[in-house]
């Protein structure tokens, strides 16, 4: 147990950094998978092809796959940024055809009587949309796109595992390999920093479920 | 609108003249944006011949020796999924009937274990699985495939069984109770309603998951390739692509495959559903929480 008390600035530093690749991840694949998901809903038949592309291309690639083209092969087209930055890109993009799948399944859930019926007693499209149709399809959404998310903060590890530098995955990788600490102590403590963040995670997503379920 | 959506209504003659012009512009947005990047990508000089040629054209030198090395790598690739499934399954099986059997109390250790393996990252499963084992003395270095085919497979079987276990589990709560309470009555003892009624019950409603289960695991047989373990897909891809210096093309090459694999899983996974839904009877009534009925 000495490998994680002597160490255990090194890795509360790189749980700190680890968390900070996960809240840039969640806030970045929760914007750009609502964009595709509008998008794969539009009324326009462009958006829609464009946005079932991504999703299948993306959710059916390695993040391994999608991480290496971002690190060899944009320098390759003149395109340059350190691993943090591809990385991030890449995990915020592989993730956000996850984002797009669990919101479009809780838009998919509303039964379309409920908008029928909001047309029916006179209200606009606007009205519908944001009173009726939306709110529901978010509360559904809530449980698969919150599952998502905590696949992201495990993903983060593979960013990690990829060379980003100072995130828990590195902290333990240098710890073992070249400060010679034996393996099982110091994965242990990088296994309880990850778990520091999925189990908190797990619970506030069921709490949230509880909150918000509806029942139909 | 092939599907009508919950969204719209059928659109009227200004809402379709709309929707034409809004495509349009959505086209050429998208036209342009693929026009940059293929000018940037002729303006690197990435669609040169000796790029693509040891991928596209049967003449070039290298073109045999780079498919025989693809072709090694998909089996690779597949070795490590169907092992890991293999064992996933069966591990996983016998955890989500233990986790189902056990009474309250003695089953506390299963749920741990089972949330504990759940939070953790698959790579440092496996990362676990090939530093901690050679530690305390496992030697894995006679198997059949090499020592990192095996840590791949148990770091992926490690975190892949208590998901199956949950899916499993899953699939029995799905059931309507009467099946249980039915084939209890007919004094079936509690281990063969397990095996005789539920579980081949359960294993029907979850097959589309396990399916996207197996998409996953092929996906994860490819952090091996970062942790540098095993020569699969992505390793392979990357150590040709070290040779020719065509990163972007052999790349393109290893994600078509995955994609084009774990496309038709998936497609395979949603036709197993609809069947199963037209097939079985009763649809399975969905698991609602018994503080919301």
């Amino acid at each position: 147990m000495d490998a994680i008390t002597q160490n255990l600035d090194l890795f509360w530093s790189g749980f700190l950094r680890s968390l900070t690749i996960c809240l840039w991840g969640a806030v970045g694949s929760l914007i750009l998978g609502t964009i595709i998901a509008t998008c794969r809903v539009a009324p326009v038949a462009p958006l829609r092809t464009f946005g079932t592309a991504w999703v299948t291309v993306i959710r059916n690639c390695p993040l391994t796959v999608v991480l290496v083209m971002f690190a060899f092969g944009l320098p390759e087209i003149g395109i340059n940024a350190d691993f943090y930055t591809f990385g991030l890109a890449g995990l915020i993009i592989y993730t956000s055809a996850f984002v797009c799948e669990g919101l479009r399944a809780g838009i998919n859930s509303v039964s379309a009587g409920q908008a029928e019926a909001a047309r029916a007693i006179g209200l606009t499209f606007t009205q519908s949309l944001t009173q009726i149709v939306l709110p529901q399809a978010f509360r559904t959404s809530i449980p698969p796109v919150g599952s998502v998310i905590i696949a992201m903060i495990k993903n983060s590890a593979v960013v990690g595992a990829f060379g980003v530098g100072r995130d828990l995955f590195s902290v333990g990788e240098s710890l073992t390999s070249a400060q010679g600490y034996a393996a099982l102590p110091v994965l242990t403590g990088v296994a309880i920093g990850y778990l520091m963040m999925t189990l908190p995670a797990g619970l506030g997503l069921g709490a949230l479920e509880r909150r918000v379920a509806i029942a139909r | 609108m092939s599907t009508p959506s919950v969204l719209y209504d059928a659109p009227g003659p200004r809402a379709r003249r709309r929707a034409a012009v809004g495509g349009a512009i959505a086209t050429l947005v998208v036209v342009i944006l693929i026009g940059v990047a293929v000018k940037r990508f002729a303006d690197q000089g990435q669609f040169a011949g000796q790029l693509w040629g040891p991928i596209l054209n049967p003449l070039d030198p290298d073109f045999n020796a780079v498919w025989k090395l693809i072709g090694r790598g998909v089996l690779a690739t597949l070795t490590a999924a169907v092992l890991a499934i293999a064992f996933s399954l069966l591990i996983g099986g016998a955890v989500g009937v233990a986790r189902m059997m056990l009474g309250r109390r003695s089953r506390i250790p299963i749920v741990g274990l089972i949330e504990l393996l759940r939070g953790l990252p698959v790579v440092i499963t496996i990362y676990f699985a090939s530093r901690v084992l050679p530690e305390l003395g496992v030697d894995l270095t006679g198997m059949p495939g090499g020592s990192g085919l095996w840590f791949l497979v148990i770091g992926l079987t490690a975190y892949n069984c208590v998901i199956i276990a949950e899916i499993i589990r899953a699939g029995v709560a799905s059931l309507p109770g009467g099946q249980r309470e039915a084939a209890l009555a007919i004094g079936l003892t509690p281990g063969a309603t397990m095996r005789l009624v539920l579980l081949p019950q359960a294993v029907r409603v979850m097959l589309p998951a396990l399916i996207s289960q197996l998409v996953v695991i092929l996906k994860d047989t490819s952090l091996a390739a970062v942790l540098g373990l095993y020569t699969e897909l992505l390793r392979q891809g990357n150590l040709i692509a070290l040779n020719l210096h065509n990163p972007i093309q052999i790349l393109s090459v290893v994600g078509v495959i995955f994609i084009l694999i774990n496309y038709n899983l998936s497609r395979l996974a949603t036709w197993v559903d609809q069947r199963s839904v037209r097939k079985v009877a009763p649809k399975p009534t969905e698991a609602i929480p018994a503080e919301v009925v």
